[in-house]
């Protein structure tokens, strides 16, 4: 049977994820709960988290998670790390023996910074170097594969139901001020652990329900421009989406939401010309990047989150409120787990964004070059 | 040893049913039917049917049939009877075999054997009649990044051709066919939102008002080439081949140069008009660019430039030179794409299936990383619907078409264009068989053609689980092959069906 990323494996699934504004941090396990109150949204063969603030000691480096076959595919890819990076820490990512995960590769994790040489002899910033090496490793060292690649952030998934992978990787003991978490329901049954969700790269992350219609316009739009899909997911092809329109193309959060979750070309028809403008420029330059058929995705930078769902809704997603924080997932049970009582709860339009991000106070501690631009603006709003 | 011409087709007349009114002999240009002036009867001779069909379709008491006629030879597998037939014809008149439309050759259709894909349980299908479902499509140019000014506003864009549906009539030019047909194009694309092409016969005056709707072609004879044609409409199109004659020029006989053609193609009356092979000023790349850039110059950048060619074996890096060569839109028209007169060796046995040509243009593109950079405009076939989806899943923006459109006027598709006798009123400049084709009848006939299929293509893309046809533009996974190759599903980029 074809592993992930020779196949591409439709999938349901159950997502949530929150942020505290303040860039106060808690523990993994709130998020562990409101995901395992979705069991029965996955069926145990994909579970993940992303986690943002977790690594302050280790703000400056690119904090990568790796998975291995064996330890000869191992040795081969710290050869290929040292040659690239100066590496300040690595070693195992400290996991728990638990009931249902099975089948482990080896977790290994390094902090590490781009060898200034090599970047000044490419030529290059460091995200387009990190991006560049971690493409390289996932593309062409077979049994090696790095499923993170952000500063002071971190993904963690495995093959199993969510609540099992989160006990797994001992997620109680981090502490951060995003977290996201996906649980996975695949039509086929890959048990690859680089499959599962959340997907990265840099410290965008994404978990995503749905199944996207446009798949293959996307990604051969997509790798036009360098990135490769390698994994054949559609979740995959939306985190190199808004790669490619925020980091490479520098455009703002809104106008990428214009083009992946476009207005209908009638309501823009109707929108006042400076707004129609933008909408209109947004899907014309970007229409093979419009992401068709349903999906609902929380979009995770280490300035914020942002939920998102298909035009016209075709996947649960709900937003909640409470003080500092901001909620969203695929049930409102699953945000009531962990805040019983919302300052306020609602349901996002299609192609509404929800867009959560830390205030400027816990920005500036965050602050530094390189970072993901998440500006919002109105111009582009549809309500 | 001479060989006298035989029927291809046989007209039955039921003496029961037949009246003798005579409306088949006044239809009928190739004077198959006649009157009998002793006995008043009405009779015929099938050695010039062409099965055009118009006496079928007229007879009042429904007398008539038309059937293939027995053939003094049966041929061979090796030897068909076409073969033997065009050998007699050749050894009697020393001369090239002319024919019409596109190839009839029983090649294989990729389209065909080309499946599409449907969606279920895992996201849902959406129902067109419901949801909305969006066709518009907009050809020319677009950068790669979307710049923004400092206010946060886009910076202008290159000129776009909008259309409310991807299927635009391809080019066919004032002289291979009537001025009531092209009314009826131009009628039909103003009334879909989409466009017609002049071909390279000019702009009549009465068709100035359709600019909007225009595309106006400038090819190898420069016909009707003027400011005022250029700035009619909206975009302008460079032909470089086409898919029924790749390699060779056209000429139209001096006896269809009548008035009108003679007018607006800026021709002496009653002259032939020859279109060279090639533009005697592109012998290469570099000189097309100039040509494009002339273009825009002199319609001061507000109209896309769109590049015809021909698909042929070098397709793939043809295009990607056109596309950097400045076009806006590059057209490609495959083997079996139609024409008023071609010589008949030439339109089946030179060029290449549009679906393969499609899909290694499309590819190319890509891997060069510029295919956003211009449109792909696709035509030579397109029967229904379906071609129309299957193409925009390999790679295309959008279809020509012209066969289609001239059967929704009333072609039956007899293949004698060339001889200017159409008895339906298209290919002919005869005044008396024109005015047969009724422009206001057939603007509608044609409309009604594209919104029949922009219905179906709302169908399969719902059925899909897309809403909006941008989403479907070279998304291959939508397609299987059946029946086919390895290594053409390699160059379809498509996979075997149960994979």
């Amino acid at each position: 049977m074809l592993r992930e990323g020779d196949i591409r494996i439709p999938s349901g699934c159950a997502i949530s994820g929150f942020i505290n504004r303040k860039g106060n941090t808690v523990s993994g396990e709130q998020i562990i709960r409101s995901i395992a109150l979705m069991h029965e949204r996955s069926n145990g063969l994909g579970g993940g988290f992303a986690a943002y603030g977790i690594y302050p000691e280790f703000r400056d480096y690119f904090a990568f998670h790796l998975f291995y076959e064996n330890h000869a595919v191992r040795e081969e890819t710290e050869r290929y790390l040292n040659k690239n990076f100066n590496m300040e820490m690595g070693g195992p990512i400290p996991t728990r023996k638990t009931t249902g995960i099975r089948n482990l590769p080896l977790i290994w994790r390094y902090f590490v910074k781009p060898k200034l040489e090599l970047l000044y002899q490419d030529e290059m910033n460091t995200n387009e170097f990190v991006v560049e090496r971690v493409m390289e490793i996932n593309s062409s060292m077979p049994g090696a594969y790095v499923f993170s690649s952000g500063k002071n952030m971190g993904a963690f998934k495995g093959v199993g139901y969510p609540e099992d992978i989160g006990e797994f990787y001992r997620l109680e003991e981090y502490k951060g001020h995003i977290w996201t978490a996906h649980g996975r329901f695949p039509t086929n049954t890959p048990g690859w652990w680089g499959g599962a969700h959340p997907f990265t790269l840099l410290d965008w992350s994404i978990v995503h329900n749905g199944e996207i219609s446009s798949y293959d316009a996307n990604r051969r739009y997509l790798e036009m421009f360098g990135h490769k899909c390698t994994l054949q997911t559609d979740t995959e092809a939306i985190t190199y989406i808004f790669d490619l329109l925020v980091r490479k193309h520098g455009l703002p959060l809104d106008v990428a939401v214009a083009v992946v979750a476009p207005p209908f070309w009638n309501e823009i028809d109707r929108m006042p010309p400076e707004k129609r403008a933008i909408h209109r420029a947004a899907r014309l330059v970007y229409s093979s990047l419009l992401i068709n058929g349903p999906f609902s995705i929380v979009l995770g930078s280490s300035r914020g989150i942002m939920a998102l769902n298909d035009r016209i809704k075709l996947r649960p997603l709900t937003a909640a409120e409470k003080g500092d924080f901001l909620y969203v997932a695929s049930e409102e049970s699953a945000i009531r787990e962990i805040c019983p009582q919302p300052d306020r709860v609602w349901m996002p339009r299609g192609g509404e964004p929800v867009i959560g991000l830390l205030n400027d106070q816990a920005l500036q501690a965050e602050e530094e070059e390189g970072m993901l631009h998440m500006a919002v603006g109105e111009r582009t709003s549809r309500s | 040893m001479g060989f006298t011409k035989r029927p291809t087709f046989r007209v039955e007349r039921d003496s029961c049913r037949c009246i003798d009114c005579g409306v088949c002999v006044r239809q009928c240009a190739n004077e198959v039917h006649y009157l009998d002036i002793d006995t008043k009867e009405v009779l015929c001779d099938s050695t010039n049917c062409s099965n055009c069909r118009r006496c079928v379709e007229l007879c009042p008491t429904g007398a008539l049939a038309v059937w293939g006629a027995p053939q003094e030879t049966s041929g061979n597998a090796a030897w068909a009877v076409h073969d033997i037939r065009a050998i007699q014809a050749q050894a009697n008149s020393g001369g090239i075999l002319l024919t019409g439309m596109g190839s009839d050759r029983p090649m294989p259709g990729y389209f065909d054997r080309m499946m599409l894909n449907a969606s279920q349980v895992t996201n849902p299908s959406i129902d067109p009649l419901r949801e909305p479902m969006e066709l518009r499509t907009f050809l020319g140019r677009k950068p790669t990044v979307l710049q923004l000014d400092d206010k946060g506003k886009p910076v202008d864009l290159p000129p776009q051709l909008e259309l409310d549906v991807p299927i635009m009539f391809s080019a066919m030019s004032f002289g291979s066919i009537s001025l009531n047909a092209i009314k009826s194009l131009a009628a039909a694309a103003e009334s879909e939102n989409t466009y017609y092409n002049t071909g390279e016969g000019g702009l009549h005056r009465d068709l100035y008002p359709f600019g909007k709707n225009t595309i106006t072609q400038v090819a190898s004879g420069r016909f009707g080439v003027n400011i005022d044609y250029l700035n009619a409409g909206a975009a302008i199109e460079i032909k470089i081949g086409q898919g029924a004659k790749p390699g060779i020029g056209g000429h139209l006989p001096g006896e269809k140069v009548g008035q009108g053609v003679s007018e607006t193609r800026m021709i002496p009356l009653g002259s032939d008009a020859i279109s060279p092979a090639p533009h005697h000023d592109i012998y290469s790349i570099e000189d097309l660019t100039q040509l494009i850039f002339s273009l825009k110059e002199a319609t001061e950048y507000t109209k896309p430039i769109s590049v015809k060619i021909a698909a042929v074996h070098n397709v793939a890096a043809i295009a990607s030179g056109i596309a950097r060569a400045g076009a806006d839109i590059i057209a490609i028209d495959g083997y079996r794409g139609g024409t008023g007169a071609t010589p008949l060796r030439i339109r089946d046995h030179v060029g290449i299936p549009i679906e393969l040509a499609l899909a290694a243009v499309d590819s190319r593109l890509r891997d060069e990383g510029i295919r956003q950079e211009v449109s792909i405009v696709v035509g030579g076939s397109m029967r229904h619907s379906a071609d129309v989806i299957k193409a925009i899943a390999l790679g295309a923006d959008a279809v020509y078409i012209a066969t289609a459109a001239l059967i929704s006027l009333g072609c039956h598709v007899c293949q004698k264009c060339y001889t200017g006798k159409c008895n339906w009123g298209i290919a002919t400049q005869n005044p008396q068989l024109v005015k047969r084709l009724n422009p206001e009848i057939g603007a509608r006939r044609a409309a009604n053609l594209l919104r029949a299929w922009k219905h179906e293509l709302k169908e399969m893309l719902g059925g899909m689980g897309i809403n909006a046809v941008e989403s479907l533009r070279g998304n291959r996974l939508m397609l299987r092959g059946v029946g086919m190759m390895d290594s053409e599903l390699r160059i379809l980029g498509i996979k075997a069906a149960g994979e």
